[in-house]
C-alpha cells in the first residue's frame, strides 16, 4: 500500500517538470489602429486600455463619494490590473474583494445601486459572467419596469473582459454581448481601445440603467493612445464612423474594429476601394441612423463579430438593415463570424474571423 | 517559458492562459496543483474501481491516476491528438474511466458530482462520488443547493474541500466568513483532513466510503493544503503573500518530503531505493514531455467535430468563403 502511495507521489510530482519549455504562440490577429482624434482637449497623458479603464474608476471615486468598485481579487487590481492602486487610494471600504460567487456579487451589485450608491462590480472573464446571468436579466434588467418607475438600479455597471486573446481556450475568449442585447432594459458597450474605453466607461457608470461594459481583453495593454488626463464622457447608442468611403460598409466592435480597419486598408490597396468602417461601440442599444445612413450610400454591407454566426449582434443589424436599405442595396449583406462551435482550444486562428476572411467576403461583396 | 517556481514541482504548472505554438495548437498550461498531490494520491489509493470523481481545473494529477498514462495527459496541456481529450479540451479538461473530469468554471463542478452520486444511489453499484473543489469554490451559491439535495436524498456524495489557503488571489480569511469548511455543509457531516499527509487523505477516504455505503448519506470532507506557485502561469504567487509563507510550508508542511522521511525511518524503502525511482520517473516524465510537444494535433476539421451527437444539419454554420465545416463525429459512442 505505501508503495502504492509512494509511486504515485512521486510519478505525479514529476509528470509535469518540463512541460512549460514552450514556444510562443503566434502573434496577435490583428493590428492595433489607435486613435488620433481627441474628444475633448487638453493634457493627455500614454496609457494602454487597461489604464484609461482604471483612470475612469480613478476620477469616478474621486468624484463621486457613493461610488464603490468590487469583483474577485479587485483588491490588488484584479486579474488585468484595471483596478490597480484603487484600494490603496479610497480605501478597503470603497475598493473591495469579492468571494468567489458571480450570481452574489451581481445581485449584490443591483442592491447596492438600487439603494443610491455607484456600483461598479467586474466580473473576471465575460465567460464566468453566466452564474450571474439570472441577477442581470431577471432582476437588474427589469427592477424599473416591473416597480413602475419607482425603483432601480441603474447605477450599477457591470465590467468583464471579453474576447479572443489568442490562447484563451473555452473559458476565457467569449463574447457573449449578444445574450445581453436581447434584454430591454440593460445597456451593452464595447470599446475599441483606451480613448473610447474611458469616455464610454464614465458614461456607463453615470448612466442611469444597468451597463455591462465588454473589455476585448487582448487590447488591455496592445492598445495604447494619447488619453485626455480630464474628465469626458462618449455619448452610448451611437457608433463612430472612423473610416469614409462609398463602396461597401464594414461594421464591427471591440477588437474587430482594427481588424476591419485593416481590411479597409487592404482593400484601398488591393482593389482600389475605399471603404466606410463603423465601430458599433454601443450594442444595446445601438446606432441605426449611422449604419444605415453609411449603408444607403455605400450599398453594401459587412458585419463581423467574433461570437458564432447564429443569433450574433449581426443577424439584429442585418435584419434592420434590410428592411431600412432594402431598395439601396446593391448585394445581400455579409456576415463574417465566428463558426457556430465552441470557442476552441486548439483552431483559434481558425475560428476567428480574420482579416483574410473578411477581406475574401469583401471582395465578393464588391463584385456581386 | 519556463516553470515558475522550483525545479522539483509539481502536478502541472502552468499559466491561465496556455501558451501557444505557431501551428495554432495551445501548449503546456493550466492550474498547477504542486503539493496538493497528497490529496489526490491518498484518496484514489482508498478509492475502489467503482467509485468517481469530479473535480476542478486543478485535475492533471487525479487524471494520470485514474489511468490515463503521462502522454494523454501532457499532450492534452499540449493541444495534441494523443491528448486525452484529443486537445480540444486543455489544460482544464481532462477525462479518464470513472473521472468525470477537471472542470473550468468554478464550482460548476460540485452539482454535477451529486448527479454522478444519485446515479450511483440508483444503479445500487455501491459506488461513491468524490465532488473536489476550493475554497474560493466554496463561496458559490451552487454548492449550498446541491449539500441540500445530496442530503434530502442520502446520497453516497463526499463533499471534498481542498482548502489551499487562496482562491487566485484572496486569502481563505478575506473570502469566507467562516474558513471551517468541513462545518460549512451544516447538516451534511464534515470532517477536517491534514491534506499535506497522503496516509491522512487515504484513511479520511476510507471512512468516507464506509460512511456513506452504508446508507447514511453524503459527508464533507475539507482537506487542508497549501499551493506552493502561483495560481497559474500569470500569477507569481508572491504579491498577496509573503515569500517565508511559503518557505515555511515547504520545509514544515511538504507531502513529498515528510512521506519520504516517515517511509525511510520506517526502513519500508532505502534512500538508494527512492532516488532509483526518482531516475526512472524523470526519464519516463522527459519522454512523455518530448512526445507530448510533436504529437501532432488533430485536424482543423475536428474544429466542427462532437459539438452535437446528432447534427440535424451535416454541417456547421459560419462564414467561411464557400466551404460550410462539415460536422463530424470522432468520440466512439456508446
Ligand atoms: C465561475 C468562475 N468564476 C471565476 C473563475 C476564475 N477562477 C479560476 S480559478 C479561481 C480561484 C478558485 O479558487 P479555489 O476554489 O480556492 O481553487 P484553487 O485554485 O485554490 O484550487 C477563479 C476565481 C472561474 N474559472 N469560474
Ligand atoms: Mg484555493
Amino acid at each position: 500500500m505505501s508503495s502504492a502511495i509512494r509511486k504515485n507521489c512521486f510519478l505525479i510530482s514529476k509528470l509535469f517538470k518540463n512541460v512549460n519549455n514552450c514556444s510562443k504562440r503566434l502573434s496577435s490577429h490583428f493590428i492595433y489602429f489607435p486613435d488620433n482624434e481627441k474628444p475633448v482637449d487638453g493634457e493627455t497623458s500614454k496609457m494602454n486600455m487597461m489604464q484609461a479603464i482604471n483612470n475612469a474608476m480613478d476620477i469616478t471615486l474621486k468624484n463621486d463619494p457613493t461610488a464603490v468598485v468590487f469583483g474577485e481579487d479587485v483588491a490588488f487590481g484584479g486579474v488585468f490590473r484595471c483596478a490597480l492602486g484603487l484600494q490603496e487610494k479610497y480605501g478597503k471600504d470603497r475598493v473591495f474583494n469579492t468571494p468567489l460567487c458571480e450570481q452574489g456579487i451581481a445581485g449584490f451589485g443591483i442592491g447596492l445601486a438600487t439603494a443610491g450608491a455607484t456600483a461598479i462590480a467586474e466580473i473576471q472573464f465575460a465567460d464566468y459572467i453566466f452564474p450571474a446571468f439570472d441577477q442581470l436579466v431577471n432582476e437588474a434588467a427589469k427592477a424599473r419596469y416591473r416597480s413602475g418607475g419607482q425603483f432601480d438600479c441603474g447605477a450599477l455597471t457591470v465590467r468583464t473582459p471579453c474576447s479572443a486573446v489568442g490562447h484563451g481556450g473555452l473559458y476565457h475568449s467569449q463574447s457573449p454581448e449578444a445574450f445581453f442585447a436581447h434584454v430591454p432594459g440593460l445597456k451593452v458597450v464595447v470599446p475599441r481601445g483606451p480613448i473610447a474605453a474611458k469616455g464610454l466607461l464614465l458614461s456607463c457608470i453615470r448612466e442611469r440603467d444597468p451597463c455591462i461594459f465588454l473589455e476585448p481583453k487582448i487590447l488591455y495593454r496592445s492598445a495604447a493612445e494619447e488619453v485626455p488626463l480630464e474628465d469626458y464622457t462618449l455619448p452610448l447608442g451611437e457608433a463612430q464612423l472612423l473610416k469614409e468611403g462609398d463602396a461597401a460598409t464594414l461594421i464591427g466592435w471591440g477588437t474587430q474594429v482594427h481588424v476591419l480597419l485593416e481590411v479597409a486598408q487592404m482593400a484601398e490597396e488591393e482593389l482600389g476601394i475605399k471603404c466606410d468602417v463603423i465601430d458599433l461601440q454601443s450594442i444595446l442599444p445601438w446606432d441605426e441612423d449611422t449604419v444605415c445612413n453609411s449603408v444607403k450610400k455605400t450599398g453594401r454591407c459587412l458585419i463581423s463579430h467574433e461570437a458564432p454566426l447564429t443569433s450574433g449582434f449581426g443577424a439584429e443589424l442585418a435584419a434592420t438593415i434590410q428592411e431600412e436599405c432594402f431598395l439601396h442595396l446593391e448585394a445581400p449583406i455579409a456576415r463574417v463570424t465566428g463558426w457556430d462551435a465552441p470557442f476552441p482550444h486548439v483552431f483559434e486562428p481558425f475560428y476567428l474571423p480574420d482579416k483574410w476572411r473578411c477581406y475574401h467576403t469583401l471582395a465578393e461583396l464588391v463584385k456581386y | 517559458m519556463a516553470t515558475p517556481s522550483s525545479t522539483r514541482s509539481t502536478v502541472g504548472t502552468g499559466s491561465l492562459f496556455a501558451l501557444g505554438s505557431a501551428s495554432g495548437g495551445a501548449i503546456a498550461g493550466g492550474m498547477c496543483s504542486a503539493r496538493q498531490e497528497a490529496v489526490a494520491v491518498g484518496m484514489q489509493t482508498a478509492m475502489r474501481n467503482i467509485d468517481s470523481v469530479i473535480t476542478a481545473y486543478r485535475c492533471h494529477g487525479w487524471t494520470y491516476l485514474m489511468g490515463v498514462n503521462m502522454l494523454g495527459v501532457l499532450a492534452e496541456l499540449t493541444g495534441r491528438g494523443s491528448g486525452c481529450s484529443r486537445g480540444k479540451g486543455g489544460s482544464m479538461h481532462l477525462y479518464a474511466r470513472n473521472f468525470y473530469g477537471g472542470n473550468g468554471i468554478v464550482g460548476a463542478q460540485v452539482p454535477l458530482g451529486v448527479g454522478v452520486a444519485f446515479a450511483h444511489k440508483y444503479r445500487g453499484d455501491g459506488g461513491v462520488c468524490f465532488a473536489l473543489y476550493g475554497d474560493g469554490a466554496a463561496n458559490q451559491g451552487q454548492l449550498f443547493e446541491v449539500y441540500n439535495m445530496a442530503k434530502l436524498w442520502d446520497l453516497p456524495c463526499v463533499f471534498v474541500c481542498e482548502n489551499n489557503g487562496y482562491g487566485m488571489g484572496t486569502s481563505v480569511d478575506r473570502s469566507s466568513a467562516s474558513t471551517d469548511y468541513y462545518s460549512r455543509g451544516d447538516y451534511v457531516p464534515g470532517l477536517w483532513v491534514d491534506g499535506m499527509d497522503a496516509l491522512a487523505t487515504r484513511e479520511a477516504t476510507r471512512f468516507a466510503i464506509d460512511y456513506c455505503t452504508s446508507g447514511k448519506g453524503p459527508l464533507l470532507m475539507e482537506m487542508e493544503t497549501y499551493r506552493y506557485s502561483g495560481h497559474s502561469m500569470s500569477d507569481p504567487g508572491t504579491s498577496y503573500r509573503t515569500r517565508e509563507e511559503v518557505q515555511e510550508v515547504r520545509q514544515t508542511r511538504d507531502p513529498i518530503t515528510s512521506f519520504k522521511e516517515k517511509i525511510i525511518n520506517q526502513e519500508l524503502v532505502t534512500p538508494d531505493q527512492l532516488k532509483e525511482i526518482d531516475a526512472r520517473i524523470r526519464k519516463e516524465v522527459d519522454e512523455a514531455t518530448k512526445l507530448s510537444k510533436t504529437d501532432p494535433e488533430i485536424g482543423v476539421e475536428e474544429l466542427s467535430a462532437d459539438i452535437y451527437c446528432n447534427n440535424l444539419e451535416d454541417s456547421i454554420r459560419g462564414t467561411h468563403p464557400g466551404a460550410p465545416l462539415k460536422h463530424i463525429q470522432v468520440a466512439v459512442r456508446n
